[in-house]
């Protein structure tokens, strides 16, 4: 295999485990916490605004830890830095 | 592909580029102030006002609202920004349904360029509350270890707001336009109505992330006056 070759099967393998193990514990820690925060809602309804303010915050927040993966798998896929000096070379 | 607005350039001349993100955000930033102007023409404190008076009070009240749960108070010293913020990024996200829009807020240097006005609104308004001193001192607020950790965090906050915002709705565009070559009916209007919640949960994510720092920069001012206050109903 030459260069080219390398850099892009590399890449793209890359990209499909960045996305897939990004999107796999984010997704269980979410359905961790929207468990929690409705058997919390279920037993405290009064505080049902608070607690949704702040689910969301933090599932926000946990979401961008799979938004960070994708974006790098993006980067792999579309804008590759490594690819882009092999072809300019 | 296209994964940003930046790459569609329609004049360049040296390093000064109008690109569609800066045209968009322009007509965003017009609509938006020729709006308000429009119905702030004629405020009326009458027991009747016009319906896009209710509107913008509605707005503004609930904006202020949330600042005061989060726990800043005197909401009005900082809705001039926050309410800002969480407008322009709600209305960048909401105009997707209109076809062949696309979003500022999916082009890192917009998303990057708000993450660097919450960087400096930081101190501006810590300093403007409590003064200069002791907002140094948030900087050391356990103990004096944590001042490089302090100082990582804030710089790593700042990337994480630009590339959360920027992230969400890239990814929104990048699945509908995928999905089009793949199930080109119904499925991408699904997606698209998804794509519109993510934004509206952004923007408010975004806003209230923005608060919660400036109330920690500001948490000295607002523990001395709960300590005056308990001060005074102790004497009572």
């Amino acid at each position: 295999m030459d260069n080219v070759s390398i850099i892009a099967v590399a890449s793209i393998v890359t990209a499909g485990f960045t996305t897939g193990i990004g999107c796999m514990f984010p997704a269980l820690s979410e359905g961790k916490s929207v468990a929690q925060a409705l058997s919390s809602i279920a037993q405290q309804p009064d505080a049902a605004p608070t607690i949704t303010r702040t689910l969301f915050v933090g599932l926000a927040m946990i979401e961008s830890m799979a938004i960070y993966c994708f974006v790098v798998s993006m980067i792999l896929v579309f804008a590759n830095p490594f690819w882009n000096h092999i072809i300019a070379k | 592909m296209k994964l940003t607005p930046d790459q569609t350039i329609f004049w360049q001349h040296g390093f000064i580029t109008i690109n569609l993100t800066i045209v968009t955000t322009w007509g965003i930033m017009l609509f938006m102030v020729v709006g308000a102007k429009l119905i702030t023409r004629r405020l009326k404190a009458n027991i009747k006002i016009s319906r896009w008076q209710c509107v913008l009070e509605m707005i503004v009240t609930s904006i202020n609202d949330q600042i005061a749960d989060i726990g800043l108070p005197k909401p009005e010293f900082y809705i001039g920004f926050i309410g800002t913020l969480f407008l322009f990024i709600a209305m960048c996200n909401l105009w997707i349904i209109l076809p062949w829009y696309e979003p500022p807020t999916g082009s890192l240097s917009t998303t990057a360029a708000l993450a660097i006005c919450v960087f400096m609104a930081v101190p501006y308004f810590g300093i403007s509350r409590t003064g200069f001193f002791n907002y140094l001192k948030t900087y050391v607020s356990p103990t004096f270890i944590m001042l490089p950790f302090n100082i990582i965090s804030e710089l790593s906050r700042t990337l994480a707001l630009a590339v959360r915002l920027f992230g969400n709705i890239m990814s929104g565009g990048m699945i509908v336009a995928i999905l089009l070559s793949i199930t080109p009916l119904l499925i991408p209007i699904v997606m698209q109505a998804l794509g519109l919640l993510t934004g509206m949960v952004q923007a408010y994510i975004f806003s209230i992330l923005a608060t919660v720092y400036i109330a920690a920069a500001v948490q000295e001012s607002i523990k001395k006056q709960k300590k005056l206050n308990s001060k005074t109903q102790t004497k009572i």
